[in-house]
């Protein structure tokens, strides 16, 4: 199966909730939403599901037009981010749910439940109601009755975010393959820019309710088409300062001057630097100028510390490894590797990669 | 409660542990005098209903000196006696029926769309509880004369309606506005037409709802007597009115009277048994 969505928007109340989208995802695709809160993520699930009727623009499955279909009639599973399970039903019965609506046979509905919950380390549990689960089994739970169906379209609404890391990591890392097997199109929204790389595939970023990019994962963290999916594929968030390009030279704002990579453009721009691209101590290389800067505060995590900076009157964050413990307020040095670096437009639109971003 | 309380007050101060002591031994002292107290009404009813009507008359007795079950026997045994509960069951569960089967869906549209007026709609429903019962009787028993409703036991139950759909349209909407719309979609995803899901999935969850508000338009509905005594006459006439028609030539029958009060305890009792675990909930209209 392939979904089509052709300019689909949604506008209620007089507010635009999703500006058009068009979007192609193929049989068997992983495809990540990513983007952070009220980007219009669910918005765009819900559209696919079927469960809310777009304002504008045609959904198309299998080049067939289902704009107007609801989601009893589509092929098609959610996972929610609350865990939502059927509580007066059994774990069983909560997976075998629409199996028994689809009347498969008795022993065919047995055969995949238990091979699901077998997946999914449920077996134990499948005489439980699902208030009886921790959290974790709860969502595996619902994660199994997306399974069994063997829909053609699987959509799951940051599925993770509400259990804690180390299930986390383990469903993130089993996911994909569960439903690969299937053949069918995930679509998987989240809000954290590495969950969205270490799944893969392809990711379309979402900012206030507009499809900014969409394409492989990895491209589109390195080539960012436009200043607003840089700052979606940035955590923590993207280092952004004013400058101005003239001839073959970036002017920032107090005054230093870089030798800019983009050539044939002048006039104003936006630079962006990733955290982990800045490098406190040593000069990275030849062409890298010193900033100064003022801690703000230090945040460790045990193997990297995150130290915010306020760089001439800009709050940017500096990730380097190790543990580093900074007092707030002490000056501090911040080097600036044009290698690295972003450039952008005033009207947001990407000017320059970094080359080493390039390389990679 | 007063005595929890004083158990928790006495958990918290570990050292004041006398002081406490006798305070609790206070509050159970005042929990049951205020317990006798509740229970001096309803234990001399019962009381005068094992009584003759010479003992009752000729002095104050605190229990039976000579038991009797006659006017239980009375009761029944004569027909306009025991047709009087028969009557009342009848309206009562016709009311309960028909109230909820026209707030479950009407309580489901409140919780789950948005529609133009709704609030309004939602808050006038409960103003209906707020008119007196006798502004309706007339206009009711002008409208079931002309239909050929006076006088059974499915007018009393229409009637009653009006105080009662609103009612359980609030509890519902409570009880279901507490159950996710995700399981609503879920169930949609999963195929589900939306009367299976709604009796196979939806039900199950607001079935503590669907209870209080049972109870309570059994409840309302039972206790009222304007308009079931203003819409019957003979045939369809509650125990109610027939309790009040008991002063005879010979006198008042207070044995009498005090049995048919007792039985009419009853009913309440049974079904408030049924509902005890989600009453609370239901006085607060099924919100939390």
């Amino acid at each position: 199966m392939s979904l089509m969505l052709e300019d689909i928007a949604l506008s209620a109340g007089g507010r635009v909730l999703l500006h058009p989208v068009t979007l192609s995802l193929e049989a068997g695709s992983l495809n990540v939403l990513l983007g952070p809160t009220l980007a219009g993520k669910t918005t765009l699930l819900r559209l696919m599901a079927g469960l809310d009727r777009p304002s504008g623009g045609r959904l198309l499955v299998d080049g067939r037009d289902m704009t107007g279909v609801g989601a009893r009639q589509r092929s098609v599973a959610m996972v929610y981010q609350q865990f939502i399970n059927y509580p007066s039903l059994t774990v069983f019965e909560n997976i075998a749910s629409p199996l028994r609506v689809a009347k498969l046979p008795r022993a065919e509905v047995e055969a995949r439940v238990h091979q699901a919950a077998e997946l999914l380390h449920l077996a134990p549990y499948l005489g439980r109601r699902p208030l009886e689960l921790s959290g974790g089994q709860q969502q595996r739970t619902a994660i199994a009755r997306a399974l069994v169906k063997r829909a053609a379209l699987v959509l799951m609404d940051e599925p993770l975010a509400n259990l804690d890391y180390k299930l986390r990591e383990e469903l993130r890392e089993e996911l994909p393959r569960l439903f690969a097997e299937s053949g069918s199109i995930l679509v998987y929204a989240t809000t954290d820019p590495a969950e969205a790389l270490m799944l893969g595939g392809q990711v379309a970023t979402l900012w206030e309710g507009r499809l900014t990019q969409f394409g492989p994962a990895g491209a589109v963290f390195r080539r960012p088409c436009d200043i607003l999916t840089a700052r979606v594929f940035s955590d923590p968030p993207l280092n952004e300062a004013p400058a101005r390009l003239a001839g073959r030279e970036l002017v920032l704002a107090n005054g230093r001057r870089i030798p800019a990579l983009q050539r044939g453009v002048e006039g104003e721009c936006t630079i962006g630097v990733r955290a982990h691209e800045l490098v406190l101590d040593d000069q990275p290389g030849p062409d890298a100028v010193p900033l100064d800067a003022t801690v703000r505060v230090a945040e460790v995590t045990g193997s990297e510390s995150y130290i915010h900076l306020d760089v001439g009157g800009l709050a940017w964050v500096v990730l380097v490894p190790g543990v580093r413990r900074p007092e707030p307020g002490e000056r501090i040095t911040v080097w600036l590797d044009p290698r690295r670096l972003f450039l952008f437009g005033t009207d947001g639109t990407l000017l320059a990669t970094p080359e080493l971003a390039e390389a990679a | 409660m007063s005595a929890s309380v004083a158990r928790a007050e006495a958990v918290r101060r570990p050292a004041a542990a006398p002081a406490a002591a006798s305070g609790a031994w206070a509050s159970r002292l005042g929990l049951a005098l205020y317990l006798l107290f509740l229970a001096v009404p309803i234990y001399w009813l019962v009381n005068m209903s094992l009584k003759t009507n010479f003992e009752i008359s000729s002095g104050m007795t605190l229990w039976p000196r000579e038991p009797t079950l006659d006017n239980y026997r009375r009761i029944f045994t004569d027909s306009s006696w025991y047709s009087g509960y028969i009557n009342s069951l009848t309206y009562v569960a016709l009311n309960t029926v028909i109230s909820l089967l026209a707030a479950l869906p009407a309580a489901y549209a409140f919780s789950r769309y948005r529609f133009l007026g709704d609030k309004h709609l939602f808050f006038w429903l409960l103003s209906n509880r707020m008119a007196p019962p006798a502004v309706f009787a007339l206009p009711f028993f002008q409208l079931y004369s002309a239909v050929g409703l006076f006088d059974t036991p499915l007018a009393v139950a229409l009637a009653h309606c009006v105080f009662n759909i609103p009612l359980a349209v609030w509890i519902l909407e409570g009880f279901m506005s507490g159950v996710p719309r995700e399981i609503d979609e879920t169930a949609a995803i999963d195929g589900y037409s939306f009367p299976h899901f709604f009796m196979k999935i939806f039900m199950p969850l607001i079935a503590g709802g669907v209870g209080v508000a049972g109870f309570f338009c059994f409840m309302f509905s039972w206790v009222e007597l304007l308009l079931a005594r203003t819409l019957t006459t003979v045939d369809a006439k509650p125990i109610a009115a027939t309790m009040t028609r008991t002063v005879s030539a010979a006198g008042m029958d207070w044995g009498l009277l005090a049995a048919a009060g007792t039985l009419t305890i009853i009913p309440g009792a049974v079904v408030i048994w049924f509902v005890r675990n989600h009453i609370a909930r239901g006085f607060a209209l099924g919100r939390v």
